[in-house]
């Protein structure tokens, strides 16, 4: 598909909406489970038509953040708006605009694909003619055709997973949620995942995905990175990563206090200590190896040089190594 | 067998340019019919009920031969109302047992849809609560007439019980206890994470409901002359609601026998008035249920 077919249909898609630019908007939303504070004042823009990724380890709010957007669970505070409709007023209608992909696959392993396409439809309000040919049409775009007829408990995970983008991108939504949706997919289902994905985006569908993989993130538009429920940092792969900065010097040792110590004192870098191992962010990381390397001597046990990644901006915010 | 490749970058966007009117008119309405929903959900219970053998089987030969071993075991101790051997007397108390049966197991899926990840598509669907209630429960009970019809077109082929028109107040009948059966289920399963938990509830709960409407033994008298625990439990079984649609199937299998002579035998009207009741008063409070709970709708 051309370039200008991409932007005409995202056009066509976004002169309906009042707020072309926005699918999603979070203001200070807080959400607790009994004592514990799951979400603590997150605030999250999202533009349309980019994949957009919620980066964190488990236990950082992101799933709770993904039932809230969903309307699984009722705001408690705290204001969201899903492609144009507030969560809390209009759940409905929200509803109606986003497809959902949940983590624990949705489909009824006794249906054929075909059949759990239809109960998503009658769900939707798409039967008859209609949903015949909306039906071929997803099916055809998720390279289903030739598996239709056959029952999901005989599918593997990817094409499952597969079945379940179908199901969610049937009513034409504006916005796709996906709750970790590479979890056991195996490398070549993940590469399949994605080019899923672009195709939604192209064709003008906002997707919005929680991962706690980095190299899952890193392939999206944008990303935030949730800890302790909240947004610690957000923007472009790209952008974040370079925020950081060119090098990264990570160095393991025996005695890391030791190592440290020289390191800040004698040498005067700035070192950071990551469980056991030291990071050094700097430029020209290269330069400094045989320094490091002629004073800590036999000390060291391995440096490396490296540019950052997300990973490292997780570290630099939060203090812990991301897992 | 993995029949996952990756496809050839040139073939990744086939976006729907295809579509030629509006993408938004072309797809769903903004608020679809529950209608629809409800009966999409129904023909789906409808269509998983055939494809799980064991269901079907175990719906009609269990309570089969509970008829046949105790009604032939029993034959000798038992002298009913009109000279009703057993195997007569217990005729309506299987098809109910065949009735509560299949609306368990129908009912009973809607833990594993939870559990299985079905059941979230279907909550954050734009339908609301109603349609997944009146799919699960028309599809459920549905099944379950059809089970119970199949088995009294054996009764009758086999002539165990005289045919007569009262057969069309049966067939009414039959739904009406099996919605309610289906609703019944409904409110025990639907606040359970654990087909197990539903299984205490069944053996504590369903079964005596089913053991104490007058199905497999005769309601006792409560008069004077009755004894504490013949009163005991000639009120528990007064009180229990499906006692009394069960009198009415039984009158109109047998039309001709005179139950009234024999003990407890209220009208039709009455029976007929409680068995709507109850059918009206589960349904109400499975969806009072299903309407309220967030919580159940997180246990995945």
């Amino acid at each position: 598909m051309s370039h200008d077919a991409v932007a005409a249909v995202a056009g066509q898609t976004s002169t309906d909406r009042p707020d072309a630019g926005q699918a999603i908007v979070c203001q200070q939303v807080h959400h607790r489970y009994g004592d514990h504070e799951a979400l603590r004042g997150v605030d999250l823009t999202i533009n349309r038509g980019e994949i957009f990724a919620l980066l964190g380890p488990n236990g950082s709010g992101k799933t709770t953040l993904f039932r809230l957007l969903s309307t699984l669970v009722p705001v408690q505070r705290g204001n969201i708006t899903v492609a144009g409709l507030d969560v809390a007023a209009d759940p409905l209608g929200v509803r109606g605009r986003i497809g959902i992909v949940f983590q624990s696959p949705s489909l009824d392993k006794k249906l054929t694909v075909d059949e759990n396409i239809a109960c998503q439809g009658a769900l939707y309000g798409l039967t008859g003619a209609a949903l015949q040919v909306r039906r071929d049409e997803v099916l055809s775009q998720m390279k289903l055709t030739d598996r239709r007829h056959d029952l999901c408990e005989t599918l593997s995970g990817g094409l499952k997973r597969r079945v379940e983008l179908a199901k969610g991108m049937l009513h034409r939504p504006d916005v796709m949620l996906l709750d970790e949706p590479s979890t056991g997919l195996d490398p070549a289902a993940r590469i399949d995942l994605w080019h899923s994905l672009r195709a939604m985006t192209a064709a003008g569908i906002t997707v919005v995905l929680t991962t706690h993989l980095l190299e899952e993130a890193d392939k999206a538009d944008h990303l935030a990175i949730m800890f302790q429920g909240q947004i610690i940092a957000e923007g472009t792969p790209h952008g974040l990563r370079s925020e950081m900065g060119d090098g990264l010097l990570t160095i393991s040792a025996g005695d890391v206090d030791a190592v440290e110590s020289i390191l800040r004192d004698e040498l005067h870098l700035a070192p950071q200590r990551v469980a056991n191992q030291i990071r050094i962010r700097c430029e020209g990381a290269a330069a400094l190896v045989p320094r490091i390397a002629e004073r800590l001597g036999d000390q060291v046990q391995s440096i490396a040089v490296g540019r950052p990644g997300l990973e490292d901006v997780f570290i630099e915010k939060t203090g812990y190594r991301f897992n | 067998m993995s029949t996952i490749t990756p496809p050839p970058p040139s073939v990744i966007p086939s976006v729907p340019t295809a579509s030629p009117t509006n993408p938004r008119a072309a797809g769903a309405s903004p608020r679809p019919s529950g209608i629809a929903a409800a009966w999409m959900l129904a023909k789906r219970e409808w269509v998983r009920f055939f494809r799980q053998r064991n269901r079907v089987t175990s719906a009609v030969i269990q309570p089969l031969l509970f008829w046949l071993l105790f009604g032939t075991g029993l034959q000798g101790s038992f002298v009913g109302a009109g000279e009703q051997n057993f195997i007569e007397y217990f005729l309506p108390g299987t098809i109910a047992l065949i009735v509560l049966f299949t609306a368990i197991f129908a009912t009973i899926s809607v833990i594993e849809d939870r559990r299985e990840g079905f059941m979230q598509a279907v909550l954050v669907a734009p339908v609301g609560r109603w349609p997944v209630l009146a799919g699960k429960v028309l599809g459920g009970s549905a099944i379950a007439w059809v089970q119970a019809v199949v088995f009294l077109g054996l009764v009758y082929v086999f002539g165990a019980a005289p045919f007569s028109v009262s057969v069309v107040g049966v067939l009414v009948l039959l739904a009406v206890m099996a919605i309610a059966m289906c609703s019944l289920g409904m409110i025990v399963a639907w606040p359970m994470d654990s087909t197990q938990g539903f299984h205490a509830i069944m053996m504590l709960g369903l079964m005596p409901m089913w053991l104490l409407s007058g199905s497999f033994f005769p309601i006792p008298p409560i008069g004077a002359e009755a004894g504490v625990g013949q009163m005991i439990l000639g009120g528990i079984m007064r009180a229990n609601p499906l006692t009394y649609p069960m009198v009415e199937l039984r009158r109109l299998l047998y039309p001709t026998v005179d139950f009234a002579a024999s003990g407890f035998a209220p009208s039709p009207l009455v029976c007929w008035s409680v068995a709507l009741v109850f059918m009206i008063g589960t349904s109400l409070l499975a969806w009072y249920l299903m309407r309220g709970s967030r919580r159940a709708d997180l246990i995945a």
